[in-house]
């Protein structure tokens, strides 16, 4: 089986290419402002290395949507409809957002009579009519995306599809994203990924347009599949319409990169990039999930996400003349240009490494200049940091194993306290899109079961989600379920629980020719 | 009379989630609420029970219900106000101040968006030191106190009083019922108290307790150093496991969120099982069938690493969690009131041990 894995970040664009877990051939390419034309370049310069026919997909990981919220552009105006009233009154969508992205964003706030109680009724009735005024007001305001939240919709979405029915109808043009399809229970969180994902409904298409367009002019004939944050994949158009799967797809993609590279499926991960480097804990080959709640971009959601720490350490982190202050700034994507072993005028740490002989690139005697006590206590203040920071995620004292990753990633010193090895792989400076083109297919489950105990609801869920991996193209021997949760619905008749069970499996090489839908 | 500071918001409510032992709701949207006003203006002062005059009027406000419901039905504070003026009109006679029921979880900032709202100073004390499950669990019922009259306020238009009760039990099932019925989730007005009771009845410093806890978490963060710890310490508590959850079991029942996590240790815990019970909150901790910790005791999961108080109906598998006793008030450590929040009240068939005797 023959993948193409691609990783956009925001500086560079890697590309390999996979036979059969093998990395076959890996460039590294820099990110265009045109996602097209850097797309197109990076498959251009993999076609150079080997021939690319009988591509069996093309799965690619991007940071594109996460920067646009972080960076607050690209984004559009939303429709905030909750559907909540008489309660929830107090609190307006966007209450608890940072000022800048409440202004980015500037949702227009529609709350409604309706909602469900915790047992299944209804709080009211749904206040048809004025769904239909709020639809009708966010189409002159040319709005054009609408996040739709109700009260306790992961236990009865009708109203949410109810008022999604109404804006197609009154609204076609305005794209709707349901709370339902995204959070689990927690109302502000929920809605808060609700509105995140209809901001970006726009750029999503676009981009996802741009990909596949790359990818036609590339002239490859395979389906383009997006990682999501768990690392399993989706069809780009499901990726077009929820964007904020995508999110740290870049963080789990490395790491799973970094567990195919190395073959070690239980360590720390030090992904270092351009500006910053990113620390996850690698467990059984996936990511440590992080707990609850996780902000992106100083907004609190509640989805499956990885448990990350990000530091402003990278190669393009620049480093004060006299070496007393190190980062945050970071040169980014214009290392090639400023850094001093390219003939730039900053001092980076790129530089400090190269003086130091750990890497060797660049006009080494451009930093002749710099001493030897400066680049020995700037590569200890950034060994200490690294150090700390793979210590925090640490879950015991238990010396660990690092991976190092990451074009930066002879920036992690190779000894460090409680770590009992720090491992480099080779191509580890491309293990985000080595991820990417391992990722994973899943089958999920999300009913309402009844009649049956915990126990055989939970089997019978779990039964039915590896059915629908396999369905979705898993290898049945690689199957395991990665989330279980059920919730009791009281007051309905026979033992009622809301179950969710969601199973992930690698491509099946035989399935090669199927078709995997997330 | 001090001003409540707006930079204690936010360890007020981060300390009364430790508190809240796993229930009581999580403090997040009283603090929004409180938030939003103050920055709308409005302030809010505390008093010192011994403040107060013998015969001054305190209203004793909660929001009672599953906290799973308040996740998405947010608590308004104008539901608590009205509540709080309905045993006004009932009683003919104004407020002098207000007081928590609970310290634990969202009911601590419950007291404070009313009284930004009304006017009225907010009392240092509260009558549990933490979070219970049940309205007669109280250091007032421990008192023998009156228990009536009660008021209930729901979202519409709906408003209950229990205007006599035979017993506390009696009033936590009348107005169990009447919260089950309008959604599991409800503002309530307790029986009000006099100055002279809440002296005597009264768990005091606990508002201050909180904010000390939260300030605690909050510091440790900003140093990288561990927050349980840092609580551990501050309470004089015990760091009694760390582990992972592994599997939760919920029901609901009578309004209850009820059952039990199973934890797998790491660290210094690796190859042992704890498993907790809950009922709102934490009721019992055991070990291999073993008890390790019970009520009155309180019981606080953790975030292993952040510190955060993790609810009963926030309990997800994976999670990292460290689990720490803290001493419980002496008012319920005694005969009366074992009788009133003991094991045995929440079915637990055991005698109480404290882990600090």
């Amino acid at each position: 089986m023959k993948k193409i894995g691609l990783d956009v970040g925001g500086t560079n664009t890697d590309a390999v290419l996979i036979e059969e877990n093998r990395v076959i051939a890996a460039v590294k390419t820099p990110t265009t402002t045109d996602v097209t034309s850097g797309v197109l370049n990076a498959i251009v310069a993999l076609r150079k290395k080997a021939p690319l026919d009988g591509i069996d997909a093309l799965m690619l990981g991007t940071t594109h949507f996460t920067n646009a919220v972080i960076e607050r552009r690209g984004l559009s105006r939303v429709g905030a409809l909750r559907i909540c009233l008489p309660s929830c009154a107090s609190l307006t969508p966007g209450e608890d957002w940072p000022d800048d992205l409440r202004e980015a964003i500037d949702p227009m706030c529609f709350l409604i009579e309706g909602g469900h109680e915790y047992d299944g009724r209804p709080i009211v009735d749904l206040d048809v009519a004025a769904i239909e005024v709020a639809a009708r007001e966010m189409r002159t305001a040319g709005i054009t995306a609408a996040g739709i939240t109700s009260v306790f919709s992961p236990l009865n979405n009708a109203f949410e599809r109810q008022a999604r029915d109404i804006l197609g109808r009154v609204a076609p043009e305005i794209a709707v994203t349901c709370s339902f399809e995204l959070g689990r229970i927690g109302l502000l969180e929920r809605e808060n990924v609700a509105l995140l994902n209809a901001a970006l409904s726009r750029h999503g298409k676009d981009t996802v347009e741009a990909f596949e367009e790359a990818l036609a002019r590339s002239g490859l004939d395979a389906p383009l599949y997006l990682t999501q944050n768990d690392g399993t994949v989706m069809k780009a158009g499901r990726a077009a319409r929820y964007p904020v799967f995508c999110f740290a797809s870049g963080p789990t993609n490395s790491m799973r990169g970094a567990a195919s590279l190395s073959g070690i499926d239980n360590a720390i991960v030090v992904d270092v990039g351009g500006t910053t480097s990113d620390v996850g804990h690698l467990l059984n080959g996936f990511p440590r999930e992080a707990n609850n709640v996780v902000e992106i971009g100083g907004v609190r959601t509640l989805f499956q996400m990885p448990d990350l720490i990000s530091i402003g350490i990278g190669g393009g982190t620049v480093v004060a003349p006299d070496g007393s202050r190190i980062g945050p700034k970071s040169v980014g994507y214009r290392l090639p240009e400023e850094a001093l072993v390219f003939g730039g005028e900053t001092l980076t740490l790129t530089d400090i490494a190269a003086r130091a002989g750990t890497i060797a690139l660049g006009d080494v005697s451009r930093t002749t200049a710099l001493g030897t006590e400066l680049v020995d206590s700037v590569r200890r203040e950034v060994g200490r940091r690294i150090e700390e920071t793979v210590d925090r995620m640490k879950t015991s004292p238990d010396p660990v194993t690092v991976i190092a990753v990451g074009g930066g990633a002879f920036l992690v010193p190779e000894s460090m306290s409680g770590v009992s090895m720090v491992v480099h792989v080779e191509n580890g400076d491309v293990a985000n899109a080595v991820g990417a083109a391992s990722a994973m297919v899943s089958g999920e489950v999300d009913q309402i079961v009844t009649g049956m105990t915990r126990q055989e609801a939970l089997e019978h869920c779990e039964a039915l989600a590896r059915r629908r991996a396999v369905e979705s193209g898993a290898d049945p021997a690689t199957l395991r379920v990665v989330e279980r949760e059920d919730i009791p619905v009281s007051y309905l008749p026979g033992d009622a629980r809301r179950v969710r069970v969601r199973a992930i499996g690698s491509i099946s090489v035989q399935r090669a020719d199927s078709d995997p839908v997330v | 009379m001090r001003e409540f500071p707006e930079d204690d918001i936010a360890p007020l409510a981060t300390g009364a989630w430790v508190l809240g032992t796993g229930g009581g709701g999580s403090p997040y949207h009283g603090f929004l609420n409180l938030r939003k006003l103050y920055r709308q203006g409005h302030r809010v002062n505390v008093i010192g029970a011994e403040e107060l005059d013998d015969d001054a009027m305190v209203a004793v406000v909660s929001n009672m219900g599953a906290p799973v419901v308040g996740l998405e039905r947010i608590a308004d504070p104008a539901t608590q106000v009205g509540a709080i003026r309905m045993m006004e009109r009932f009683l003919g006679r104004r407020f002098d101040a207000i007081m928590a029921l609970e310290i634990g979880g969202g009911n601590a900032l419950q007291p404070f968006t009313a009284a930004a709202l009304m006017d009225l100073p907010v009392i240092d004390a509260d009558s549990m030191g933490r979070a219970f499950p049940e309205a007669q669990m109280t250091s007032f019922s421990v008192g023998k106190l009156q228990m009536f009259p009660l008021t209930l306020q729901d979202i519409r238009d709906n408003a209950v009083i229990v205007e006599r009760a035979a017993s506390w039990k009696w009033m936590e099932r009348l107005s169990r019922k009447a919260c089950v019925e309008v959604g599991s989730i409800a503002a309530t007005c307790k029986a009000p108290r006099s100055g002279a009771e809440v002296k005597t009845w009264g768990i005091r410093g606990t508002v201050a307790k909180a904010v000390r806890i939260g300030r605690a978490i909050a510091a440790a963060r900003a140093a990288h150093e561990d927050p349980v710890a840092a609580v551990v310490e501050q309470e004089n508590g015990l760091l009694m496991f760390t582990g992972r959850v592994w599997d939760v079991e919920r029901n609901t029942t009578e309004g209850f969120l009820r059952g039990r996590v199973e934890l797998e240790g790491l660290q210094g815990d690796k190859g042992r099982r704890l498993s907790v019970d809950f009922q709102n909150e934490y009721t019992l901790a055991t070990c291999d069938g073993t008890p390790l910790v019970s009520v009155p005791d309180l019981i606080c999961l953790l975030d292993s690493v952040s510190g955060e108080a993790i609810g009963t109906e926030m309990l997800r598998y994976g999670q990292r969690v460290s689990l720490i006793a803290l001493p419980a008030p002496p008012v319920f450590t005694s005969p009366d009131g074992l009788a009133c929040v003991g094991p045995r009240c929440f079915g637990h068939d055991m005698d109480f041990i404290s882990v600090f005797a």
